[in-house]
């Protein structure tokens, strides 16, 4: 029998054995529902309620994404998820000099309330969650979604969703900032606590591994980075004098689901025992609920090809399938298009599809972490845990998250990883199907076109509003806020005010720029 | 030496690519400066410009390439620095590709392109 010499490691390059045993296993393992929830946060799980479908989405204006959102829960998704455009990500309005061409690109703008409005006409906020997929100025979306809220009659205890707010790892990965770290965090904070105070439905923040990931980093790196965020949000707010239970059970997470099945699945387990543990002995946390780590989970953008897209759709559906045995409480499948573009309607059916094919079809949802005690995958959950563990301490070492972020640590060992990866592909040690081995022509796709004419549609409709409002308000209420920025309240209500009085984004983060300045990062190659 | 200015234009903050291909084309042996992010077109060409580059390489993946690469290409000729050859990489559909190329882009590499075609054509080119 010819030996195999070659060595085996995860997409991360993690070595793996060519057998494991009941040495490699723990001795006890306890339920799910059981402190540290490495084999989920509920003792029935898919049982008591399946995840959530949730397909993030947006594009061209407010007005085209509706309609989208209407489709969408149509055919059976459950939960809405918007995707803002480039120029609404970094605080634009659409007329700036900045957003030209980008408005409506990568999804919906939002300029202002008006918007909104146009977002959500016809989704009745109190019965659909809905998650948001903005950092830098999440709070004025946030602010502009409670407003409509509001005007729908929905009282803020009742409506549910996900803010993403997660600055972090925007310094770390994804790189869409305003403003520098410190002000940021503190942004952040006051949703926290506003969040505490008044939509107890509502996670003010989504700590996000995803575009850790999709920035190229390992499987640890993104457990790693993701959780020692995670502690900096909680420091924040021990610090603003709020107490952990209080807005600890609030915090979600967000992660990739790529292509190593057992890695990714050994993944969520570590997150989760990580979590929990850091919740009860760094924290003292009392609440169950403070300690168990739920997660949205999405298929990896960064796995799909431009060559041979239909191939997309089978890698989707094992790394749909990795985060549903991992215990995921909400699940986007991306479109087997979108290496090329924002997903085409029939794309995104096959998509949601999948997700309904393994919740009904399959039967991995009829009981719970059905892989629990595999050997293999309890190792790999172990190994994941120190390994983020190592990390984690090498950040309190640094001082924490913010000072790692300024001597570039995190953004280093991922750009690392991501040039050692591409290494890895090129000399064929790594082989994607379609791309390096197994090539062949491919049919060309019908493809979602954005319609041209959306920036201008944007722009006219903000010139209307400009003349329409109260100038005299929106001067008042931005003076305000820009006060309020200055000194240590919440700014909050300051910006529910001017959102009110239609001041637009970009006028709400030029009061911020002008206070907190804005951030340049120094580029390490 | 071949000296190539990376470059991030428009809003968009992926520079995986980026830096994957500064940090390749830099181990093939040429001097890569890298703008960082957010540049304009304004921005690109006078960094070109004071650096002196043969190459210019614009990663985008926001898809907003038909507003912005006509408009370095624009200032190219405005500055007289048509012998500077332009490469595009990312997201960029087959008829806008041709468009590009029509317009005067030396290439345009989409996702799936390997470093190595990337590094062999910019030898030839320059």
């Amino acid at each position: 029998m010819k030996t195999v010499d070659r060595t085996f490691t995860t997409i991360s390059g993690v070595p793996i054995d060519p057998l494991y045993t009941a040495a490699d296993a723990p001795r006890n393992l306890e339920g799910p529902g059981e402190f540290p929830y490495t084999r989920g946060i509920h003792r029935d799980m898919y049982r008591g309620k399946l995840w959530t479908m949730r397909q993030f989405s947006g594009f061209a204006t407010p007005e085209e994404t509706n309609r989208r959102y209407h489709y969408l829960l149509q055919q059976g998704q459950t939960g809405l998820s918007v995707a803002f455009d480039l120029p609404t990500l970094m605080g634009y309005d659409a007329d700036h000099a900045m957003s030209v061409g980008e408005v409506g690109k990568c999804g919906a703008p939002i300029s202002s309330l008006e918007d909104m409005e146009i977002l959500f006409r016809g989704i009745p906020l109190g019965d659909v969650s809905v998650s948001m997929t903005i950092n830098s100025p999440a709070s004025v979306l946030w602010a502009m979604y409670l407003a409509v809220a509001e005007q729908q009659g929905v009282d803020w205890t009742r409506v549910s969703g996900t803010l993403q707010n997660d600055i972090l790892k925007e310094y770390i990965a994804q790189k869409e900032y305003i403003f520098p770290p410190r002000p940021s965090m503190r942004l952040v904070t006051d949703t926290i606590e506003f969040g505490a105070r008044h939509t107890p439905k509502f996670n003010p923040i989504s700590i996000s591994g995803y575009h850790i990931r999709e920035a190229g980093s390992t499987a640890v790196q993104e457990l790693a980075f993701t959780l020692r965020d995670g502690i900096e949000y909680v420091d924040w707010a021990l610090e603003r004098g709020l107490a952990i239970d209080d807005f600890a059970p609030r915090l979600s997470f967000f992660f990739n689901a790529h292509s190593d099945f057992f890695e990714e699945i050994a993944k969520y387990r570590a997150a989760r025992r990580i979590w929990a543990t850091a919740m009860r002995d760094r924290y003292g946390a009392q609440s169950e609920r403070s300690m168990k780590l739920r997660f949205h989970a999405q298929t990896a953008g960064c796995s799909l090809t431009w060559q041979q897209p239909y191939n997309n759709v089978v890698r989707t559906a094992i790394q749909a399938l990795a985060a549903v045995l991992g215990g995921c409480q909400s699940l986007h499948t991306n479109s087997l298009d979108e290496a090329y573009a924002l997903p085409s309607e029939h794309a995104v059916t096959i998509a949601l599809r999948t997700q309904q094919v393994l919740a009904h079809e399959s039967g991995v949802a009829a009981t719970a972490d059905p892989l629990g005690g595999s050997y293999f995958l309890e190792k790999l959950t172990a190994d994941s845990e120190a390994a983020a563990n190592d990390y984690i301490r090498q950040i309190d070492d640094m001082g924490g998250m913010i000072p790692a972020i300024e001597a570039g640590f995190p953004q280093t060992e991922i750009a690392a990883a991501s040039y050692r990866y591409q290494r890895e592909v090129e000399a064929g040690e790594r082989v994607i199907v379609g791309v390096n081995k197994f090539q062949s022509d491919d049919q060309p796709l019908e493809l979602l076109q954005i319609d041209e004419n959306a920036g201008k549609h944007q722009e006219e409709k903000l010139a209307n509003l400009r003349r329409r409002r109260d100038a005299a308000v929106v001067a008042r209420t931005l003076d305000a806020l820009k006060r309020g920025a200055e000194g240590t309240e919440n700014t909050m209500p300051l910006i529910l005010d001017a959102v009110r009085a239609y001041a637009t984004l970009g006028e709400i983060c030029d009061a911020f720029r002008d206070v907190f300045g804005t951030y340049q990062e120094v580029t390490r190659l | 030496m071949i000296r190539v200015l990376v470059a991030k234009p428009g809003l968009d903050g992926h520079d995986r690519g980026a830096k994957v291909i500064a940090r390749a084309l830099r181990d093939a042996g040429m001097e890569v400066i890298y703008t960082g992010l957010r540049q304009t077109p304004e921005m690109i060409v006078n960094a070109a410009l004071q650096e002196d580059v043969q190459v210019i390489g614009l990663s985008i993946l926001s898809g907003a390439h038909n507003a912005i690469v006509p408009k370095v290409m624009e200032l190219l000729r405005e500055k007289d620095m048509t012998d500077v050859k332009v490469i595009v990489g990312g997201i960029i559909p087959d008829e806008d590709a041709a468009a590009l190329k029509r317009d005067g882009v030396a290439a345009v590499f989409q996702p799936g392109a390997s470093l190595d075609a990337i590094v062999t054509f910019i030898r030839a080119a320059v």
